[in-house]
């Protein structure tokens, strides 16, 4: 294979609050290759924002990225080393905040939001902040770049792009919005597109047509993608390669065959067996059971082990850092206990009583600071 | 699970349904700038809801009600409640008319009706106690003692699968998943008939949805309700409706029990809309036919059939004879030319582009080279006019509107399609 575009090696990112730290994002490592399409999944919660966030390093107070490495395309966009005293601090190769922003963000990775209401200002012209995000970006002169945000429009199939330049974010649609923004992140032929969760506020119709084009251009253009998504259908459509998340750490991370018909992690199967199908009549859906725990006090152990169908008592006290454990030549790692390259003694240990086992209420008790907790890992 | 109608009368009957929204309410409302004298116009006009719906719903059954967002779902939910008054038609409930009812004994009707709201954050006052949000409907409906419905309350909050103990909690404390429980209690504290359900579950996680859509069969079976479920997600639709309703554009396009809706789908937008749905498995190979452009704009929607304008199968008008294939490209050209999606101008490369290279015979080949001629010389107005007039306005599906019913194949004993595909020569 050749060199990954994108390498994040143990990347840590905490937010500390008041009630404790909230470690949103707990070592995670993936990388990127080029050209290729990476899912990151979980549900709300998981840190898969924060963990987008952190690659661009847009995270702001009470948020830091406080270990790990990443590194693009042989820049280091993020990077400790031990200082004179054994504090860490930034390492030298590190970008400062003035190259990210000139250089990368936007310019070489670009991002992609869900609410595209948000991302577009209200009171400037759809055509008009286009043109200028080409304008400063590739340093073209403004008729120059209005032609190419026209062009940019006509690309991403806008109809009659001259004339819809001139109009507000409100006079389009959802799914235009959403075209716009696509075409404001290809318009600098960046390599790499970072897209949170693109099509979640779309119609299934829209939704296909967006997903159409991006593998249009994706074609066209060979970016790689960071796909941050809940949805299990939409990854199987479109990713090459997916790691899910569960409260700040990535469980399991596979080649999209092999994560749907030889999934590993029980967390994974239990979100596949959780979704209603299109193209089936299930009588009994079978959920996921409690609730997903607080990252200000993660479980000890594997932090699904509250959860999971499967516990056993050594999931309380082993934590497993994820291993390889595919039978073909695609790496296939999941950080489960119950396989026996772990070694733990899953097989002796006895069942644990948990969420999945007894009753829906042990969940249901410690729910006084979730509120607070959801609201702060955004 | 399939309940089929039974010999009794339907519990909600709705007739020829309309919901007009004026649009020129307010002091500017309904004014338009122009560019010549008087430079300002005031006109009147009103956003088309919902038009013409017809659906019977029946005692211990799940009617769902699927479309895209705009399509009118959330108006037609609220009109059958009379949380709007409606513009034209009638709802029966349990036999009575509710829009000839008004004070007083609406007020007692809608004892029996209920609504689960999408946003569980915002329908709940966040300076209540759960406990007193869900005596609040008892007490409107002057329902039992304190005493008996504080004791109702802890009983629906465990029937609901939260824990009495929360009683004196307030609604941030739970997630999204438990304060959407806090409204089924709500909703279920009076001892309804029927609860219209808007969107319940959209906002929560996969996992969370699960659990709250298996807690909402379960309440059905025990207490024999009704649902009017609506959802835009056709998997949700799926699982847990008896019969489904399809809706565009203010319009219910297509009725049939679930089964046969989804296996035996007879009109082209219910096609298209299951065909856009992701299935959770890689290998599905079969790629998916998108749905093209934007849902036209209920002010002024198209006439005759409303999905017209998007339909893969529009039908030919009976003045032309062309191959299906050869008025399948004319419309795609049509289609194209409105939305002015257009690189190359030049006569032979849009000929190539959208005919592929086809010479059309007779009248129709020679309207195509007018509009042709039209592009090239950058008149895409008059393109777009002469096409439309003579093809798209020309056709069955623009001059009447289709309302047919079909001999379900699978499943149910009705099966309603608006579309003229399945007229009677």
């Amino acid at each position: 294979m050749t060199t990954p575009l994108l390498t994040v090696d143990n990347l840590k990112t905490q937010f500390f609050t008041e009630d404790g730290t909230v470690r949103a994002v707990d070592g995670i490592s993936f990388d990127v290759y080029p050209g290729e399409i990476v899912g990151l999944v979980g549900e709300s919660g998981a840190g898969k924002s924060v963990a987008t966030s952190s690659i661009l390093r847009l995270v702001d107070s009470p948020g830091e990225i406080v270990d790990g490495t990443i590194t693009f395309k042989e820049k280091t966009l993020f990077g400790l080393e031990a200082g004179p005293d054994g504090e860490p601090r930034p390492s030298e190769e590190m970008l400062t905040e003035e190259e990210m922003r000139k250089e990368v963000r936007g310019r070489e990775i670009a991002i992609i939001f869900q609410d595209p209401m948000e991302s577009l200002n209200p009171v400037f012209t759809v055509g008009g902040q286009l043109r200028e995000f080409i304008e400063l970006n590739r340093d073209l002169p403004t008729e120059e770049a209005k032609q190419e945000a026209i062009d940019m429009l006509r690309e991403v199939g806008i109809p009659d792009p001259e004339n819809r330049y001139d109009e507000y974010p409100h006079q389009f649609s959802g799914g235009m919005r959403q075209r716009v923004l696509i075409a404001m992140a290809i318009a600098c032929r960046p390599d790499l597109i970072i897209a949170d969760e693109p099509t979640t506020a779309l119609d299934v119709t829209v939704e296909g047509q967006i997903l159409e084009l991006v593998a249009e251009l994706q074609e066209k253009y060979d970016t790689a993608f960071i796909w941050v998504t809940h949805d299990m259908s939409v990854v199987a459509e479109i990713c090459d390669r997916v790691n899910v998340m569960y409260l700040g750490e990535i469980i399991e991370q596979a080649h999209v065959d092999d994560l749907f018909y030889n999934t590993k992690h029980p967390y994974t199967q239990a979100l596949l067996n959780s979704i209603p199908r299109p193209d089936e009549t299930i009588e009994e859906l079978d959920p996921i059971k409690g609730v997903m725990p607080e990252a200000i006090n993660p479980p000890s152990g594997c932090r699904f082990h509250s959860r999971c169908p499967e516990a056993r008592e050594v999931c309380q006290r082993v934590h497993p850092e994820p291993r390889d454990l595919s039978a073909n030549d695609r790496p296939h790692n999941a950080a489960c206990v119950k396989y026996d390259v772990f070694d733990v003694g899953y097989d002796a240990s006895p069942p644990l009583e948990t969420d999945a086992t007894g009753g829906f209420s042990a969940g249901l008790t410690q729910t006084e600071s979730e509120a607070e907790a959801d609201g702060g890992d955004r | 699970m399939s309940r089929t109608a039974s010999e009794s009368d339907p519990l909600v009957r709705v007739e020829n349904l309309r919901k007009y929204y004026n649009n020129d309410s307010g002091l500017l409302g309904g004014l338009t700038m122009d560019s010549e004298f008087p430079f300002v116009r005031r006109e009147s006009s009103y956003v088309k809801a919902v038009e013409n719906v017809n659906f019977d719903i029946h005692k211990g059954e799940t009617l769902g009600l699927v479309g895209e967002s705009g399509c009118g779902k959330s108006t037609l939910a609220r009109t059958v409640l009379r949380l709007l008054d409606a513009t034209d038609g009638s709802i029966y409930f349990k036999g009575t008319d509710l829009t000839e009812l008004d004070g007083e004994e609406l007020r007692r009707t809608r004892k029996d009706m209920q609504m689960i709201f999408q946003d569980p954050q915002s329908s709940l006052d966040p300076r209540m106690k759960v406990g007193p949000i869900v005596e609040e409907p008892m007490k409107a409906h002057g329902m039992l003692d304190p005493e008996g419905r504080e004791a109702r309350a802890k009983e629906l909050l465990e029937k609901v699968g939260l824990d009495p103990q929360h009683y004196n909690r307030y609604p941030h404390a739970f997630s999204g998943g438990q304060r959407q429980r806090v409204n089924l209690a709500r909703a279920l504290s009076v001892n309804p008939d029927f609860i219209v359900c808007d969107e319940p579950v959209s906002a929560l996680d996969v996992s969370i949805q699960a659990q709250v859509l298996n807690t909402m069969q379960e309440l059905q079976d025990e207490f024999n309700l009704t649902y009017l479920f609506i959802a835009h997600d056709l998997s949700v639709i799926r699982h847990i409706s008896d019969r489904v309703a399809v809706m565009y554009l203010g319009q219910v396009v297509e009725l049939a029990d679930k089964e046969e809706l989804f296996e035996n789908p007879q009109h082209p937008y219910t096609q298209a809309l299951l065909d856009a749905i992701p299935a959770p498995d890689p290998r599905a190979t079969d790629r998916r036919t998108v749905l093209r452009g934007d849902v036209p704009s209920p002010i002024n929607p198209p006439s005759g059939c409303r999905f017209r304008t998007r339909c893969q199968k529009l039908i030919q008008p009976e003045a032309y004879d062309l191959a299906e294939d050869e008025w399948r490209r004319v419309v795609e050209f049509q289609r194209a030319v409105k939305r002015r999606n257009f690189e190359e101008r030049e006569p032979s490369a849009v000929r190539s582009r959208f005919l592929d290279d086809v010479d059309l015979r007779g009248e129709a080949g020679r309207i195509v080279t007018d509009a042709i001629d039209h592009i090239a010389a950058d008149r895409f107005d008059e393109a777009e006019a002469l096409l439309t007039e003579s093809f798209a306005d020309q056709s069955i599906c623009a001059k009447k509107e289709p309302m047919y019913e079909v001999a379900p194949e699978l499943a149910g004993d009705r099966h309603v399609v608006a579309c003229h595909l399945h007229r009677e020569d």
